[in-house]
């Protein structure tokens, strides 16, 4: 298993220093997905003896996606761990340390290979709070970066959060904004229990405002990215700018859509979908993994469940074509939600 | 036979290994009596080990186990009642009930189970090595697994990644010749087992599993040496389990004069003819043993049976720290 | 066969409910009968065995034929009305009950008029199916609608989503009522309107036969009316003919009914909430026992008093047309009764499932098109009754108030009135106590 580095723009020269200088409140900075993602990652480390980072790749590197660059130098080999290519093993060392004592934050590759390290996730991390009666608590947080890339066909593709996010025991969260990429890892370590967290192969490149002193965010709530009142869009982690850009190109066809983010995939923020379709009556889901039993399947049937009274119109679900991901760029397209299919799905919504 | 060991430690040897053998033939009469369910692995034969290895490690180590630990459970110092309550699902088990005879816990005893997936305990070993090193605490941790875990990916990932780390990890290697139903040479290309940990940069020995001084004094040394900063260390402990692989298991792929051979070596007489040539426990000793265990056993079962079974409504905790 | 209707001359039994040996009770539903108008459900009034069926399902029997035979050995019964039907034989009822294992060939539906036939059984079938019933082709005896029919018509039913369903529960319509504009025609939130509307009859989806326009000069065919338009057209002639009108008209101030109406809603769930229209049925009747000389019937040049009031509502129907249920004794209810009657009644007038006792008697009637938009109505008496009240829409209106001009929710209220019975000063008076009524709100309690 092998993966160049992939992130849109080259890997950053610059100095790993991401913190804004500015202390003015109310004050933005523009930042990268990656820099923010540092940013949480140099905190983390310097705020917590008990904190290591671990992973492939992850110290001389720089990290496959230069997220952990300079972290090596700056923090030491004791507490940035280049690992061996062994999934299983370093994810369950990460499982170990955890409950010896440390916050281990092991970073896989990508969620391609975190399948070797499923048994780990599944039947140890998520697992040995309830089998030991509430004995061992096992604070760990796995970061995974995730999504399709550039043309990197089938094996290196996959939107696989879904999986984890079927499993009791396990947080799994889903960053689609800089602030939530800088603040989701401090809540995670903080929690008693284990976190996923899914970062999008594609931002990593990409921008957005950064509030000064922005600082944790809550892994609770989905949240409500644009307002509006005609058909409730929801997506999370890379559909999100599908689905943002769907709701601009939907206000200039007198459709006003809203558009949440649902951050957290497990646990589900149900109150604030049931909330928004509620007001909508009209719901799309955007999904970049698989329709059969994705994760869109989950809110769908919740909808179905706790909102049918509110319904004017079936559910729609623009999701991942049932296909591995193919390498020619136009199908690699054509496989994905694309903003046309998700205006075509909201306009039959509102009839 | 070898090593040097003082009476007191013989006589605490040999009581381990019957409170082991009787509670383990005690689960047979409660399985087929229904009142333990699902999957139960014995250790009948295997004592030896469980008294040697676990006696070597000092309170603030750790142990890791697999689905076949009621005895390294007994010798961490887990009462019979937490053993027999947990089999019978009630909430005064070590694991609350919840686990049953595969996911025996204690974390006062640093005892981490109790694991089902084989090898599956192995990366977790890694990892309190890693924590106790990053932490400077003098602890080891031993990791119990069988020769099946052997084949594992995992076993692999992880000798590697604690020898690479220079962890201190035992890991020890319960050979009782079979993986389930399958022969030790038909699973591996090269059975020795000691040699292929060597080769991963660790301190390596092959033990006598059924002489449990021996077993005592190997696993010492293992633990000496990662305590003191030599690495990880592994114990090939070659052993024989006399009855099949679990309750379900009808056992027809081992030769019966093989298992007659073995039983000709059961540590536990083993080591009660050892002592009683030494002088240190004659018959009436013995029986005197012997019916105090017994009196262990049925007080526990008692106290187990008397346990409390969990309320449906409590189904959900323990998934998370704040579940309900 | 009973009088089901002031003009009507004889109707035709569509289903027997009941058979030879079935033990009946006076008020039990025995048969359904169609009149030009509708369907009606019939009552029996005696209590007793049934012996006899008489008249055989399909059969047009002139009013006051005997239908069937009770034997009335029960101490219990008691003389009915004058037009008790006597209950006879056992005839097994025509309607198909058993689902066909193989459906038989379908004689062609015989739609001749679009206002069809159906049992309550068939009816029944229907709006679970969420269909209208009376749309639906017939391909039984006489173009009765059977199950089969049903059955048939539920692979194109109309589809409604489940917050329209809502909506339209909530608000008192029938999804059977309402037409759909979402995709395949589903019924939308956007297409249940508001509360208290009265449908308008719908507009044409196809364009009418008669379409040519006159300048082209080819000739016109008129479409046949339906059965139930000729009917309303005949009482209509008949009223304009027979009746001298007068019309009296006052416009009434509203603010202070419907601020109390507006509190009062507070504290009811959403189904129980009293609408304008109940404020105003209750004014009427109430109006009409201070002024009892206009709830009455006017039989061979003389006044007869209703005992009681027995109001007439005028309810529009979806396929066009009128439907006028009655509620009876509507003087013994209070305001939220009567609006539960009321929103009761118009549905059921609606989907075509009016019962005998509720399609005659009536001592007044009341015409409501406000929600049509209209300002004003001047009716057309429903003899023999000698006055139609009517109320149009509620506006805001420049209203004087203590000599200041105020903007006011006015509504106008009109009275038609049979002049051989009242004058026009009587008229004014039940106007006048209308208006009264709707100034002190607290009495419409």
């Amino acid at each position: 298993m092998s993966i160049q580095t992939t992130s849109a723009s080259e890997p950053s020269a610059s100095t790993p220093s991401a913190q804004p200088t500015s202390a003015q409140p109310g004050v933005k900075t523009e930042i990268t997905f990656r820099e923010a993602y540092r940013a949480g990652l140099r905190e983390a480390l310097a705020g917590d003896d008990r904190v290591l980072l671990m992973g492939e790749d992850v110290g001389r590197y720089g990290g496959c996606f230069a997220v952990s660059q300079g972290l090596l130098e700056e923090f030491g080999e004791h507490r940035v761990m280049d690992t061996p290519l062994s999934e299983s093993g370093f994810v369950g060392a990460g499982v170990g340390a955890a409950l010896g004592g440390l916050r281990p934050i092991v970073e896989i590759m990508t969620v391609n290979f975190s399948l070797l390290a499923l048994d780990q996730i599944l039947n140890n991390a998520a697992t040995l709070r309830h089998m030991s009666g509430g004995q061992l608590g096992v604070p760990l947080v796995i970061r995974i970066p995730t999504g399709p890339g550039r043309q990197l066909a089938a094996q290196h593709s996959h939107t696989l959060e879904g999986w984890f996010a079927h499993i009791p025991g396990l947080r799994v969260v889903a960053p689609a904004t800089v602030e939530d990429a800088r603040g989701m890892l401090a809540t995670a370590l903080a929690d008693p229990d284990p976190v996923l967290i899914f970062e999008q192969i594609g931002s990593y490149g990409l921008t957005g405002e950064l509030p000064d002193g922005a600082g944790p965010v809550d892994l609770d709530r989905a949240a409500v990215r644009r307002p509006g009142t005609d058909v409730t869009l929801v997506g999370y982690g890379g559909s999100l700018p599908t689905a943002i850009a769907a709701a601009q190109e939907l206000a200039s066809h007198g459709v006003s859509a809203e558009v949440l983010d649902l951050r957290t995939l497990r646990p589900l923020d149900e109150a604030t979908i049931l909330e928004s379709v509620g007001r909508t009556h009209r719901l799309v889901l955007v999904d970049n993994a698989w329709r059969s039993g994705g994760p869109s399947a989950e809110v769908a049937a919740r909808v179905a469940e706790h909102a049918l009274y509110e319904l004017d119109a079936p559910i729609e679900r623009v999701c991942g074509v049932e296909v591995p991901i193919p390498y020619p760029e136009h199908l690699q397209e054509a496989a994905l939600p694309s903003v046309a299919d998700v205006v075509a799905a909201a306009m039959r919504t509102v009839g | 036979m070898s090593g040097v060991a003082d009476d007191k430690e013989m006589l605490g040897l040999f009581s381990g290994m019957l409170r082991i053998r009787r509670f383990e033939e005690r689960c047979v009469e409660l399985y087929s009596a229904a009142a333990i369910r699902g999957f139960m692995h014995l250790c009948v034969g295997e004592e030896a080990v469980a008294v040697g290895v676990i006696g070597a490690l000092g309170e603030s180590d750790a142990v890791v186990s697999t689905y076949r630990e009621h005895g390294h459970a007994l010798a961490r110092g887990m009462s019979m009642q937490a053993l027999f309550a947990e089999m019978f699902g009630r909430t005064t088990g070590c694991s609350r009930g919840r686990g049953g005879s595969m996911h025996l816990f204690d974390s006062s005893r640093r005892f981490y189970g109790g694991n089902a997936i084989v090898a599956g305990g192995l990366p977790i070993a890694v990892g309190l090595g890693l924590a106790d090193r990053r932490l400077a605490r003098p602890s080891v941790t031993a990791c119990l697994f069988g020769d099946g875990a052997a084949a594992e990916g995992e076993f692999h990932e992880s000798l590697n990644l604690a020898a690479l780390w220079r962890l201190p990890v035992v890991f020890c290697c319960e050979n009782n010749q079979y993986a389930m139903g399958t022969a030790l040479a038909r699973s591996h290309a090269n059975t020795d087992l000691a040699a292929r940990a060597a080769s991963y940069g660790m301190r390596a020995w092959s033990v006598d599993g059924m002489d449990a001084p021996a077993v005592r004094d190997a696993a010492r040394m293992a633990v000496d040496t990662a305590r003191g900063g030599g690495g990880p260390c592994f114990l090939e402990l070659r052993t024989y389990r006399f009855r099949a692989h679990s309750m379900y298991d009808a056992d027809r792929y081992r030769d019966r004069a093989e298992i007659a051979r073995w039983r000709e070596r059961d540590p536990v007489e083993l080591m009660a003819e050892r002592m009683r040539c030494s002088g240190l426990l004659d018959d009436d000793g013995r029986s005197a043993l012997e019916a105090e265990v017994a009196q262990e056993i049925d007080t526990a079962v008692a106290e187990a049976e008397a346990g409390p079974v969990e309320p449906v409504s409590e189904l959900t905790r323990f998934v998370t720290a704040g579940a309900r | 066969m009973p009088a089901l209707g002031a003009d009507m001359e004889s109707g035709t039994v569509v289903e027997w409910l009941v058979g030879p040996g079935d033990v009946v009770r006076r008020g039990d539903v025995v048969a359904v009968v169609d009149t030009d108008k509708a369907a009606i459900d019939v009552e029996c009034f005696e209590s007793g065995v049934v012996e006899r069926l008489l008249v055989e399902p399909g059969s047009k029997v002139a009013v006051g034929a005997p239908l069937a035979v009770i034997g009335v050995g029960s101490p219990a019964s008691a003389a009915g009305p004058a037009p008790a039907p006597e209950v006879a034989a056992p005839v097994p009822a025509q309607t198909p009950s058993e689902p066909a294992h193989t459906p038989s060939p379908v004689p062609a539906p015989r739609c001749s008029q679009p206002h069809i036939v159906r049992s309550p059984l068939v009816r029944r079938d229907a709006v679970r199916a969420g269909l209208d019933p009376t749309r639906l082709p017939g391909s039984g005896p006489g173009g009765v609608v059977t199950r089969d029919d049903v059955r048939r018509a539920r692979s194109a039913r109309p589809r409604i989503s489940p917050y329209a369903r809502r909506l339209a529960t909530e608000r008192g319509f029938a999804p059977t009522d309402l037409r759909g504009t979402g995709p395949a025609g589903v019924i939308l939130a956007r297409d249940v309107p508001a509360s208290g509307a009265v449908l308008a009859p719908p507009v044409p989806t196809t364009a009418p036969r008669s379409a040519e326009s006159p300048a082209s000069g080819r000739p016109v065919t008129p479409a046949p009316a339906s059965a139930g338009r000729r009917a309303t057209a005949a009482l209509m002639a008949r009223a304009s003919r027979e009746i001298p009108h007068y019309y009296l008209s006052a416009d009434i101030d509203l603010a202070a009914t419907l601020e109390r109406l507006r509190t009062r809603n507070l504290e009811l769930p959403v189904a129980a909430r009293l609408l304008p229209a109940a404020a105003l049925l209750r004014a009427t009747v109430l109006a009409l026992g201070v002024v009892p000389e206009l709830n009455g019937h006017w039989i061979d040049d003389g006044f007869v008093p209703g005992e009681g009031v027995h109001l007439g509502v005028a309810v529009s129907l979806r396929g066009g047309g009128l439907a006028v249920p009655v509620i009876r004794d509507a003087d013994r209810l209070d305001l939220e009764s009567l609006m539960a009657r009321m929103r009761d009644a118009g549905a059921r007038a609606r989907a075509g499932r009016l019962r005998s006792s509720e399609v005659s008697g009536a001592t007044a009637t009341v015409t409501n098109l406000g929600e049509q938009g209209v300002d004003s109505v001047a009716g057309v008496i429903h003899p023999p009754q000698v006055a139609l009240i009517g109320f149009g829409a509620i506006r805001p209106r420049p209203w004087v108030v203590r000599s200041e001009v105020l903007a006011r929710p006015i509504v106008t209220a009109t009275l038609a009135a049979d002049h051989r019975a009242t004058d026009g000063a009587v008229g004014a008076r039940l106007l006048h106590a209308v208006d009264r009524y709707l100034q002190r709100p607290e009495e419409l309690d």
